[in-house]
């Protein structure tokens, strides 16, 4: 835990009388308090191309009255500092009133160990690793043209204080390994990626020789690209795999269910809640607790305590996730899904681990029924536009499916879709529902957070694939 | 208030004399502070108000050929000692690399040149409000438009990069922007656009009802979009989409990706890229320009370049580390690319669209379908249908997809550069793509 108070010419009284005092007037609010330990250390072109550690300390500063939120923020942690960030606060609150909401829920569920992964593990051992890793891939032959192999560290104690000091505390550890080859065979060069991570110390994930799997991982998704045809263009069946295709859950029909979206009414869902949004046998969670998982939260960023967040039930609309200010705006509760990126940002609604629940169906029945289509197993990230509902992913290991067969590998192509009516065209939902590896990271606002998601393999009747064969 | 140049200084010598104290050889540092204060609008109600205020040391110290670095937003002496000590032990085990430097002390810059970066005037609260309630009220005219959120921001920095080499320089830049986004409504469907203006002075920014009217109007126009059926096609990219194909070029001849080997134009320096009217340059030296600089980021002397002239690919873009591994100098690129721009076309915008029969024009692409390696290029797009020259109707969920080698050399520019971003690129088309639709 961190004291913020120490070495400041201010203690922890004095701050939570600042808090009281600016907020006694609105309706929500807090003193939101950041020290983040992190690291990089990189291996590149058979050398160690960067070490660096990142410590970053400040606040953020919250009031919020009706639908307004003034915030302030700084590195600075002192008396004046935060009575200059008072009387901003109050100056653009100034002809509001609220009542101050001190409800907040407690919990005593905790999802990961105060560890601190980036000492946890000596400097020397990880740059032993990393030349391993280089070592290994590139023993598996000249074809091997690059390795880049990477560990992201990090360790974030916050600390927040409303009202009537009542204050909040979590510590998150947060790691993420990374391995990319780049192949070369006749002249065409192709890229794998793998990694792995979560709240958990490195060697949680790379223990054993498990690292190893890690790199055939990559080289093997390089491996197949090397092989690929162009991709096809049109309208056609795809069969998505289980675990990080689940991408598409969280573009198409994640972002569309955050609450501020739907406050505003600029999401395509704002007036779908309670309708059939989705085949019948789609169920779809947003859950903060799992243990350990990349995306998994003790409390969220105003200190709500997460939860597992039913959004799709058997094809219907069940929720939305919610911060604290558009819960109360909508007259509903927090889902404990308010987070930011650090003190420098606001909160905003966000997924955690957005997960398909698994259906009946097995991957063999979904490919054997498909006639022309295509098989997606790894993508590369997507983007949506939550207005009009259109969203996109990046293949970056597909097959074309001929007559119920996987046929040749295909290159990277977008596939685009329509939020709103893609679920009510998933036809099978598989029974192998998988955890993506711990990878992924969220762009809202500028703000990017860590996310997990998961999801059985499914059977699309139609979408747009992105390729250049017509 | 912005912190002055001494107030910096001190802080970089700092962390200079105490990294050669424990061990160090070479040390560089970069000391930042920036003020920032946004205000935001929706449906014509102050939705948030943000102060920021953030400091920034980044330090890299070598000893001989070992490199290690620390960033951290806590100035305090007592703090920078620690992560000093930090960083020396880190350094110290840090495996040898031959390229690791500081750059030559003859490449770095001299003067450092008023570019007119930094303007004074504060725009108070209070202003930026009245600013965007003439921003919101003008978006908001049309019944159509449903949703309207518009911002403003005025951010104001400081820097002091410096070397134990004896190299010290900073100056203050600033930057004001403002934003709308509309959303527009017909038959229960929605579309989204936005408009946005940045300028180094407040003075130059456009007028709020400009930014208001052309958000509306754009949103308005997407309304109602078909899906087209998947052909091969020319592809016009509006403005503002049309500098992508430049940060495309800048990512696939900076020297890292060449020296890596992971540029589908390595080995490409002299050879013809694009079709031989076509030139590109980045000139950091531009009065107000949002991209300008005195020097790059480990303050080398940078200056106009041109990187594509006549079609050939003239120059990459080097920094120290990797101008090295090819035995090249830096041409102060570090931090990649200034105001970098194609010279404009020679067609006008309408003779453009007129150049044939029926085209695709994506004013939007969504995904990160760019591929620098292989130059595989798939994205999601939106737009409209040109037929006769003429926006007939808006186009939406669909593909353009091409290889970047054949796309560069089937451009053709129109007339209509202006330079509104750091990366600027008038309308342009690229003579066969293939669409994917229905």
């Amino acid at each position: 835990m961190s004291n913020f108070f120490k070495e400041t010419d201010i203690d922890t009284s004095q701050a939570e009388a600042i808090v009281t005092e600016t907020l006694k007037n609105c309706d929500d609010g807090e003193l939101y308090l950041e020290n983040h330990k992190s690291e990089s250390i990189v291996l590149d072109d058979n050398k160690i191309k960067s070490s660096t550690y990142n410590s970053d300390l400040g606040y953020g500063f919250r009031a919020v009255t009706g639908e307004v939120v003034a915030y302030s923020h700084s590195n600075d942690i002192s008396k004046e500092s935060l009575r200059k960030s008072s009387d901003n606060l109050k100056d653009t609150l100034k002809s509001k009133k609220g009542t101050y909401n001190h409800e907040i829920p407690k919990t005593n569920n905790k999802y990961y160990e105060n560890i601190n992964p980036i000492e946890s593990k000596t400097f020397d051992s990880k740059i032993d690793l990393l030349n391993s890793v280089n070592n290994y891939l590139r023993s598996k032959g000249s074809i091997v043209n690059q390795v880049t192999a990477n560990f992201l560290g990090e360790h974030k104690s916050i600390e927040i204080i409303r009202s009537d000091n009542q204050v909040l505390k979590d510590d998150r550890p947060l790691v993420r390994f990374n391995v990319s080859v780049v192949l070369e065979k006749d002249g065409k060069k192709e890229t794998g990626v793998y990694g792995v991570g979560g709240r958990q110390s490195y060697d949680d994930y790379l223990k054993d020789g498990s690292w190893k799997d890690v790199c055939d991982e990559a080289f093997r998704i390089a491996n197949v690209n090397l092989e690929s045809k162009p991709a096809p263009a049109g309208e056609m069946k795809v069969v998505l795999g289980p675990g990080w295709p689940a991408i598409l859950i969280h573009e198409a029909i994640g972002h569309g269910l955050e609450g501020d979206f739907n406050r505003k009414k600029t999401s395509a869902f704002h007036n779908l809640m309670g309708q059939q949004v989705a085949s019948e046998g789609v169920t779809i969670v947003d859950d903060g607790t799992l243990h350990q998982r990349r995306g998994s939260l003790t409390i969220d960023d105003e200190g709500t305590p997460t939860e597992n967040t039913v959004l799709i039930e058997n094809g219907i609309l069940k929720n939305y996730m919610q911060d604290r200010l558009n819960a109360r705006l909508m007259g509903t509760k927090s889902t404990g899904s308010g987070r930011r990126e650090s003190y420098k940002h606001v909160v905003l609604p966000r997924m955690r681990n957005t997960m398909m629940l698994s259906g009946k169906y097995s991957q063999d029945e979904m490919i054997s029924s498909v006639d022309k289509g295509i098989f997606a197993v790894s993508f590369g990230g997507g983007q949506v536009d939550i207005t009009s509902g259109k969203f996109v992913f990046n293949c970056t290991e597909a097959y074309e499916i001929n007559n119920g067969k996987i046929g040749s590998p295909i290159k990277g192509a977008t596939l685009i879709g329509d939020g709103p009516s893609i679920l009510k065209e998933v036809s099978l939902v598989g029974n192998d529902m998988k955890l993506d590896p711990g990878i992924g990271t969220c762009g809202k606002a500028g703000q990017g957070v860590p996310v997990g998601v998961a999801q059985p393999s499914i059977l699309i009747n139609k979408m747009t694939v992105g390729g250049t064969k017509l | 208030m912005i912190r002055d140049q001494e107030f910096l200084s001190d802080i970089a010598f700092y962390c200079i004399e105490n990294s050669k104290k424990l061990g160090a050889t070479d040390v560089g540092v970069k000391v930042i502070h920036s003020v920032s204060e946004n205000v935001s609008f929706r449906n014509k109600k102050l939705d948030e108000s943000n102060r920021a205020d953030s400091f920034a040391v980044n330090l890299t110290t070598y000893i001989e050929k070992k490199k290690s670095s620390i960033n951290s937003s806590d100035l305090s002496k007592s703090n920078l000692e620690k992560l000093i000590e930090r960083c020396i032990d880190a350094t110290k085990i840090t495996p040898s690399d031959e390229n690791n430097s500081l750059p030559d002390k003859d490449l770095m810059s001299k003067e450092i040149r008023d570019l007119n970066l930094y303007d004074e005037t504060h725009y108070p609260n209070d202003k930026k409000i009245e600013f965007l309630k003439n921003v919101e009220e003008t978006a908001s005219t049309e019944e159509k438009i449903v949703n309207t959120e518009a911002g403003f921001t005025e951010n104001k920095n400081n820097f002091i990069l410096a070397n134990s080499n004896g190299f010290l320089g900073g100056y203050k830049t600033s930057n004001f922007s403002s934003s709308c986004v509309a959303v527009s409504r017909i038959n229960g469907a929605m579309e989204r656009d936005y408009e946005f203006g940045s300028t180094r002075f407040l003075q130059d920014m456009m007028k709020p009802e400009e930014i208001g009217k052309i958000a509306a109007d754009k949103a308005i126009k997407k309304l109602g979009p078909k899906k087209i059926k998947s052909e091969k096609i020319g592809v016009i990219f509006d403005k503002r989409i049309s500098k992508g194909i430049l940060s495309t070029l800048a990512s696939a001849i900076s020297a890292s990706a060449i020296a890596r080997g992971t540029s589908f134009l390595k080995d490409q320096i002299n050879s013809e890229v694009f079709p031989n009217s076509i030139n590109i340059i980045d000139d950091p030296k531009i009065e107000k320009g949002l991209g300008s600089q005195n020097f790059d980021s480990e303050g080398v002397e940078t200056n106009s370049l041109k990187l594509v002239e006549n079609g050939i690919l003239k120059n990459y873009l080097i920094d120290t580390y990797y101008g090295k591994k090819l035995n090249l100098k830096s041409n102060g690129r570090s931090g990649g690319t200034t105001n970098l721009y194609f010279e404009n076309g020679t067609l006008s915008f309408k003779d453009l669209l007129n150049s044939e029969k029926k085209f695709l024009y994506i004013t939007e692409t969504i995904g990160h379908g760019g591929n620098i390696i292989t130059g595989d290029y798939s994205v999601g797009a939106s737009g409209f249908m040109v037929e006769d020259g003429e926006l007939t109707y808006p186009v939406s969920e669909i593909t353009i997809a091409g290889n970047f080698k054949e796309m560069f050399k089937n451009i053709t520019l129109a007339n209509d550069l202006e330079m509104k971003y750091s990366t600027n690129a008038p309308t342009l088309l690229i003579n066969q793509m293939t669409v994917a639709g229905k």
